[in-house]
């Protein structure tokens, strides 16, 4: 069997269309929440998703609709103790995770299960998934992607600015949970393909990616997109290229590659800001005519002059002027 | 012009708001004409903030009835007449953001869900934007921007929904004289197409020619309604902070003690 006769067996055309699915959507949801600052919620939806595995596992329904409903679960319950605002907020969310977790890896032994079938879901196994699988996954993220896109001049509004928004009279509650709930979609979806301990990173990391170049959130959108189905059919192909030589798993051949994206993209980033922060021009301050007069004021940290560093000293704005400290005077540069 | 047969858009009577159990404002009648520029003035901690915030209704009322244009505050849904521009700070979050984007998201008040913005939507934003001096920065990032910017895209923001009531919260705290100078004409350029608008403001600078009438808040009430007033005169003993002698360490709330316990909510 050679690399491109893999192609034709339809267990690697399934994982290419949920791949694809996955790969799309994923950031979809990625880019309101690290909008809202909460990147590590795809995290925390994940670990609580292994109970809803587990409980699929145990009562031997499909475990990728127990884990929807338990990860919306956790998720509504997530954004409940956020949205109360306690200060020990993070430490009920780590009480959540972790109760998540353990619950699901009791639950499997309660089962009878082998660790290796939860192992399918927490690390990903994109190649052994099934039609229903397939189409679940086709049509959660088709969901995750006409709402995350068509509400997104809401979602963003109050991502952006949650008391504004309500004074436009959004419904700010209501769209904090629907995004709570896209998250945990987008996990449920994720779980097979990366798993569930790594899907945060495939919701997250095309968008760190794309806000290194992206100068509005609509490209950044876009571009995290475009970014994390390369990376999902990238790190598949990858990986069944490599196969041929050792055991090399599709979900982390998928982080990897993502993270690898962001690797270089990074310092292109930070160059091309550095140049942008460069080109900025001086404030054009209209010169009025400057009477050398006697200058008693004496420029410092917190004069309320515009500093600005002029090789081996600092410069202040005055009147249009630059003053540089020199002995008892202030010369003009 | 004002219409008399309308209700005013701003009527309280007898507000009062704690938090966390704690009266911030008590016995606050106030009514604003429509077309009126308002100031509302006072020190640190005086609660001219809560009292705009418990306006707008993003602070409950321990007590009192508001109504906004004559509609009770619990029943008021018609948010496109209103404006709020917040304190600089709420312009940037996780993922970067144009100019443009931010100051759309102030025409939700006037879209339907799941529509694109029209041709008329996408015409008042460039106005607003062309109000604030900013339409040559309309493709750039928020956050690459001054601050004083800043808050001249959170003002074309607020302007993007056409509303006829604006509240502004401490709009030129930390902005330097030009781009207060501006502020101040973007914010005659309003009162001019009749806006009304309700302005906090520790001192007014430019903005002071604008003023018709100045509210100076004390220790949670009002203690002064009347005629515009100089800077000077707002921090005059009666209105300053409540212990009048100042010490150069005073920084704090002249009312609020500063303790907050670790399980109360964040505000």
């Amino acid at each position: 069997m050679t690399f491109w006769e893999l192609f034709q067996y339809p267990f690697m055309q399934r994982a290419l269309i949920a791949a694809a699915f996955t790969g799309v959507a994923a950031p979809v949801v990625g880019t309101y929440l690290v909008q809202r600052r909460l990147s590590l919620m795809g995290d925390g939806i994940g670990h609580v998703a292994v109970t809803g595995v587990a409980l699929g596992l145990l009562t031997g329904t499909s475990p990728t609709w127990t884990a929807v409903v338990v990860s919306i679960l956790g998720a509504v319950a997530i954004e409940a103790i956020r949205a109360r605002g306690h200060t020990n907020g993070d430490v009920a969310l780590a009480l959540l995770f972790y109760g998540g977790l353990a619950g699901g890896v009791l639950l499997s032994g309660l089962g009878g299960e082998s660790s290796a079938r939860l192992q399918q879901y927490l690390f990903g196994s994109i190649t052994t998934i099934s039609i229903s699988d397939v189409v679940a996954t086709m049509a959660l993220a088709t969901a995750v992607i006409v709402i995350g896109i068509g509400l997104a001049p809401q979602l963003f509004a109050v991502a952006q600015d949650q008391e504004f928004a309500r004074v436009t009279g959004l419904r700010v509650g209501f769209y904090n949970v629907l995004v709570a709930v896209l998250a945990a979609v987008s996990v449920s979806v994720a779980m097979r393909t990366v798993g569930l301990l790594l899907v945060s990173a495939l919701m997250v990391v095309p968008v760190a990616t794309s806000q290194q170049l992206t100068r509005s959130f609509r490209t950044t959108l876009l571009a995290a997109m475009v970014l994390g189905a390369a990376a999902s059919l990238g790190g598949l192909v990858l990986s069944a290229y490599l196969s041929f030589h050792a055991t090399v798993a599709p979900g982390p051949t998928i982080v990897l590659l993502s993270l690898a994206g962001f690797a270089v993209t990074w310092p292109v980033g930070a160059w091309v800001r550095r140049r942008a922060r460069l080109r900025e021009p001086f404030p054009s301050v209209p010169a009025r005519d400057h009477e050398p007069t006697e200058h008693t004021h004496q420029h410092g940290p917190d004069c309320g002059h515009v500093a600005v560093r002029h090789g081996d000293h600092v410069d202040y704005v005055h009147d249009g002027h630059r003053h540089a400290e020199h002995g008892a005077h202030y010369d003009e540069h | 012009m004002p219409d008399l047969n309308q209700p005013a858009p701003v009527v309280l009577d007898e507000g009062a708001v704690a938090i966390g159990g704690r009266p911030i404002l008590r016995g606050i009648d106030l009514e604003v004409p429509a077309g009126q520029f308002l100031a509302l003035m006072g020190a640190n901690g005086s609660g001219k903030s809560t009292l705009v915030r418990a306006l707008i209704g993003l602070r409950p009322l321990a007590a009192g009835r508001l109504r906004l244009f004559g509609t009770p505050i619990e029943r008021f849904h018609e948010w496109s007449r209103i404006g709020f521009v917040p304190q600089r700070g709420g312009a940037t979050s996780g993922v970067p953001a144009s100019v443009w984007e931010v100051v759309a998201s102030g025409r939700l008040t006037r879209r339907r869900l799941f529509r694109p913005l029209s041709r008329a939507d996408r015409a008042v934003i460039s106005d607003a934007l062309e109000v604030v001096g900013l339409a040559d920065r309309a493709g750039d990032g928020v956050a690459t921007l001054s601050g004083g910017q800043q808050q001249r895209v959170l003002i074309a923001r607020a302007l993007a929904g056409e509303p006829e009531l604006f509240f502004l919260d401490e709009p030129t705290a930390g902005v330097d004289l030009a781009n207060q100078v501006s502020l101040a004409t973007s914010l005659g350029r309003l009162k001019e197409r009749g806006a009304t608008i309700v302005l906090v403001a520790h001192e007014l600078g430019p903005l002071a020619p604008l003023v018709d009438r100045a509210v100076v808040m004390r220790d949670g009430r009002i203690a002064y309604d009347g005629a515009p007033l100089a800077d000077h005169a707002v921090h005059e003993p009666v209105f300053g902070e409540s212990h009048t002698h100042h010490h150069a360490s005073h920084h704090g709330h002249d009312h609020v003690p500063h303790v907050r316990s670790p399980l109360e909510a964040g505000q």
